[in-house]
């Protein structure tokens, strides 16, 4: 069969450079997929794009869809035939709807029925003809955003310039937005022009004529090469922000590397203050040396070529300059405030209309920390850095800095504090009570910093609960889910001796006194629980835990975080071998005589035994409760997990020589009563009975 | 090139391309789009081009003459054209040729930037101009206006004059550029940034200040509810400067902000209807005329 290749792109105005990426994934896909769902063969499809074009070439493209032969199920033999035997007003209908003489059909049996079937056969039409339907294909083309533009009510990421479209060297009919297809396409804004294409095979190549380099990881690639010839040039590190690339690639079609100074009296700002203004607002790399100190450079990255670059380097130097000694402005007028200034203005900031003002919030925090170092039993000297840290936490919210830049709140605290005199522990413990800010970010390196961050999480999280902001589907306004995760993530590493339910209720109590909870604190604890042993379930996710095992360890209390996980792990070791299947059922049969049994009643009488499995289990659940009544770290668990272990050969033994349910009343309550308790400290370890082997 | 020069080139250039040159207006305002030439003129279907030089307000960034880069006061010089010709990005950046930006030795890039302005209810979509990464543009597509759907679209440009200045005159300082020959921006404006700055964060009366507030707001009303667009708007452009001179005295705490913000808006809203129906009632005269003639 005869193969065309074929070339869409769409010009537009410049795209916003953070959809550009997907949109070029999604004009390929989407193409693909109607060429499938329409029998047209091809071979393969490559994706381009620039932030003026979206483009998808595919090869091969057959020039005639596939033919189709179909066969077509009608109603029943019963209900397509008349008693005569002629075709009833059903199979003739049938018939006709499917464009089939009557003649045409047959019967055939399905599922001991008879049903009458027609076979139909489509002659594929020519893909020349079937091109103009690609129209409907790019309006399906999401974005994030969309506009209108003219009189138009179409609504599109930008206006759409122009559209290129060639099947081998014919150009199918297409009309978007009054924009008719052709075969031009245009070149780089300033330095190309518009150009026809003559086939689609010169696609890339006759736009990198036109100073357009049109594949965006070739393009991308050229940005590194770049940047890695300056660094050797210069002899400086330039590390590469892989998403600051992705973006600088989407606002370039030529792209040329350059750098650029500024005076070295700038390097007396804190690195992040430097490093965000070239990075945030400029899109700049910073360069460092090679030891890693930054360097009154930077690197920009021009859309276009060699010509004047010395122009484009001062430019940028001279924006720079405005920014930085904006920054600087703002550092030193900070430095002439005081913290107690700054936490006065805390006052009038709202952190939410229903749960008052950052002041309030700080207080909160301030009275969370002091529970939590309770729990922890940190000693007094510690206990007063933490108050201290807890009371000034937030200070830095209203400094110029952070008000300018306001990624840098804590960082600025950190080194405002110092600067005001606070000590060390008290100025780290401000920045790190904001993490981690991201998935993969630090955690607090001090109990400090850690009890300050869980404090403040938990206040957002409870608060939010508390006056009915819970997070459902995509809406998470104020990121509780982020700060859970963070919380989970330092209860985890750090190994505290609580249960989270203790800390849920450390922080339920200060609202319930603050007279903050919109709904009954029951209802916000039980839904607090709910939320995190979600949030705990994507955690053991990540880790790969089978969801058997993620049922079996959410089954009762969350308790420790850090002990939870580990049993989590334990489990799903243990499960890679089927060894484990005869010990399951043991233990599940505890699980399950237990499941009607009234707790409260269980009071075991070791003189009521009757036989020695009696006894021989009761001391293996002794054994087995001395060392999970102990268990204080994740490396215990083990130890633990080997005790249960021994349980369900004694469990066994019990069972073949002894009969619960046995008519004898106070038998039977010492039996039930010493399963009942069994059962309780097995499922503290795991509900056995979700495994599924 | 110096800066009255530029000024005059631009208008000559949009004028040449269809552009009624206006005058800025004479109410103070914080950004050349809430002149009614660009707020009023964009709501409904008739077509629209006008470019002017706007002074504009931000009692929160005076800097009494001091900074570099701040000003009480500085200059837009807008173009507003209803519907968006196709071509305005090239139309926009043969005005930049004309006054002495040659794209080829420069970088001229078109970052997103999604504009909004909460007191007008208007938002639109297009980009901030990047010369050699500094920002001297603002490329809007309306979208909606007081809180009505911009139909057709109007595409505004918003040159920040002094930015494209101290480019041109290559100044480090705003103070330094020259207006016209031999007189510099000093001459001209230090005094007024350095008592507009010491007025509003020094002198003004916080308490009048509320109280005009609500009279203007009360007379804005007033005047709508007689079908007074123009007169009614005047009043709206007065509360949000007066909001702003409140805002950088502050005044007005964090959680009374969004209120304030709100009360400027629903007015701009009363107004942006009015405008509407007022021009409906007209038949829309403007779309009778001849429809303005942008050069391909």
């Amino acid at each position: 069969m005869n193969k065309r290749d074929l070339i869409l792109e769409i010009g537009v105005e410049e795209m916003p450079a953070r959809f550009v990426t997907d949109a070029m994934y999604q004009l390929a896909d989407k193409v693909a997929a109607w060429l499938t769902e329409n029998r047209i063969a091809f071979t393969e499809v490559e994706h381009y794009s620039t932030p003026r074009r979206l483009a998808v070439k595919v090869k091969e493209v057959a020039e005639t869809q596939d033919d189709m032969e179909e066969e077509l199920r009608g109603p029943a033999k019963k209900i397509a035939m008349d008693e005569k035997g002629n075709w009833s007003k059903a199979a003739q209908g049938f018939a006709k709807g499917q464009g089939v003489l009557a003649d045409d059909l047959y019967f055939k049996e399905v599922k001991k029925t008879e049903y009458v079937f027609a076979n139909r056969f489509t002659t594929g039409k020519p893909t020349i003809e079937l091109l103009p339907e690609l129209n409907r294909v790019i309006q399906t083309l999401h974005f994030p955003k969309n506009m209108r533009w003219g009189d138009m009510d179409f609504k599109f990421v930008r206006p759409i310039k122009w559209i290129l479209f060639l099947y081998g060297s014919e150009v199918p009919e297409l009309e978007i937005a009054g924009v008719h297809a052709g075969r031009n396409t245009t070149g780089h804004r300033f330095l190309g022009e518009e150009i026809e294409i003559s086939t689609s095979s010169d696609y890339p190549e006759d736009l990198l004529g036109q100073f357009v380099i049109v594949h965006a990881e070739e393009r991308k690639e050229a940005i590194r090469n770049q940047l890695n010839s300056i660094q050797e040039e210069e002899n400086w590190l330039i590390p590469i922000d892989e998403d600051l690339l992705e973006e600088v690639n989407n606002l370039v079609e030529y792209p040329t590397a350059l750098f650029g100074k500024f005076d070295e009296e700038f390097l007396n700002l804190p690195s992040e203050v430097l490093i965000i203004s070239m990075k945030e607002h400029q899109r700049y790399f910073p360069v460092r040396d090679k030891e890693g100190k930054l360097l009154p450079y930077f690197v920009t990255v021009r859309n276009g070529d060699h010509n004047q670059l010395q122009n484009v380097a001062k430019g940028n130097e001279k924006v720079l300059r405005a920014r930085l000694k904006d920054a600087q402005f703002f550092y030193e007028e900070d430095r002439n405030k005081s913290i107690d200034s700054c936490m006065n203005r805390l006052e009038s900031i709202v952190f939410h209309e229903e749960l008052g003002t950052i002041a309030n919030k700080v207080s909160r925090i301030q009275k969370h920390a002091e529970r939590t170092s309770e729990l922890l039993r940190l000693d007094t000297d510690t206990r007063k850095t933490i108050q201290r840290a807890a009371s000034i936490c937030k200070f830095d919210l209203v400094t110029q800095m952070v008000y300018e830049f306001p990624e840098l709140q804590g960082v600025m605290g950190e080194k405002y504090a110092k600067h005001f005199g606070e000590e060390d522990l008290v100025a780290a413990a401000i920045n790190e009570h904001y993490q981690p800010r991201f998935a993969s970010d630090n955690l607090p390196g001090t109990v400090i910093g850690s009890v300050l961050s869980v404090a403040d999480k938990l206040d957002t999280i409870v608060g939010c609960f508390g006056i009915g902001i819970v997070p459902t589907g995509s809406t998470d306004p104020y990121a509780l889910r982020r700060q859970a995760a963070g919380v989970l993530q330092i209860l985890r590493q750090k190994g505290w001796p609580v249960q989270l339910e203790d800390l849920l209720s450390v922080v339920l109590d200060q609202y319930e006194e603050a007279n903050l909870l919109k709904n009954e604190r029951e209802n916000v604890y039980k839904q607090l629980i709910e939320f995190f042993n979600t949030r705990l379930k994507t955690v053991m996710q990540d880790m790969n835990v089978r969801y058997d095992v993620i049922d079996a360890v959410l089954k009762s209390s969350i308790g420790r975080v850090d002990l939870l996980l580990a049993r989590a792990e334990i489990l799903v070791n243990e499960l890679k071998n089927d060894s484990f299947k005869e010990a399951n059922e043991s233990l599940s049969r505890v699980l399950n005589i237990s499941k009607n049994l009234n707790e409260h009643s269980s009071n075991v009488i070791p003189e009521r035994f009757e036989n020695e499995e009696e006894r021989n289990l009761h001391e293996h659940y002794l054994a087995y409760k001395k060392v999970n009544d102990h268990l204080d770290s994740p490396e215990n668990v083990r130890h633990v997990f080997n005790k249960l272990k021994e349980l369900p050969q004694a469990i066994d033994r019990y069972f073949d020589n002894t009969m619960v349910n046995t008519d004898d009343e106070e038998l039977r309550e010492n039996r039930q009563a010493q399963m009942a308790l069994l059962s309780k400290e097995i499922c503290s370890f795991a509900d056995f009975n979700q495994l599924v082997f | 090139m110096n800066l009255q020069e530029m000024i005059l080139t631009l208008q000559r250039y949009w004028a040449e391309h269809g552009c009624f040159v206006m005058q800025a207006y004479d109410v103070e305002k914080g950004a050349g789009t809430m002149n009614p030439m660009t707020f009023l003129r964009s709501i409904g279907p008739e077509p629209w081009s006008a470019a002017y030089v706007e002074p504009s307000r931000r009692p929160v960034d005076g800097r009494y003459g001091e900074n570099p880069n701040r000003l009480f006061q500085h200059h837009q010089f807008q173009v507003v054209i209803k519907p968006s010709p196709d071509n305005i990005q090239e139309l926009y950046l043969n005005s930049l040729k004309e006054i002495g930006i040659d794209p080829l030795e420069h970088d001229i890039r078109f970052v997103e930037d999604n504009w909004e302005a909460p007191t007008l209810a208007a938002s639109g979509l297009g980009w901030e101009v990047w010369l050699d990464g500094m920002e001297i543009t603002q490329f809007t597509y309306f979208q909606q206006v007081g809180g009505l759907e911009a139909k057709p679209v109007t595409s505004e440009i918003t040159y920040g004059i002094e930015r494209l200045a101290s480019y041109i005159q290559d100044k480090e300082n705003v103070f330094d550029l020259e207006w016209h020959s031999g007189y510099t921006y000093h001459d001209l404006y230090y005094q007024s940034e350095f008592e507009h700055s010491k007025y509003t964060f020094e002198v003004s009366d916080v308490e009048m200040l509320f109280s005009l507030f609500n009279t203007y707001e009360k007379e804005a009303k007033r005047a709508l509810e007689e079908n007074l667009v123009f007169p009614g708007y005047d009043y709206v452009l007065k509360c949000s400067h007066t909001f702003n001179q409140l805002d950088a005295k502050g005044a007005i705490s964090v959680t009374e902000r969004t209120g304030y913000i709100g009360r400027v808006r629903n007015l701009a809203r009363k107004c942006a209807k009015a405008y509407y129906e007022q021009r409906e009632q007209l038949g829309f005269p403007m779309l009778k005329e001849k429809e303005v003639n942008v050069d391909e």
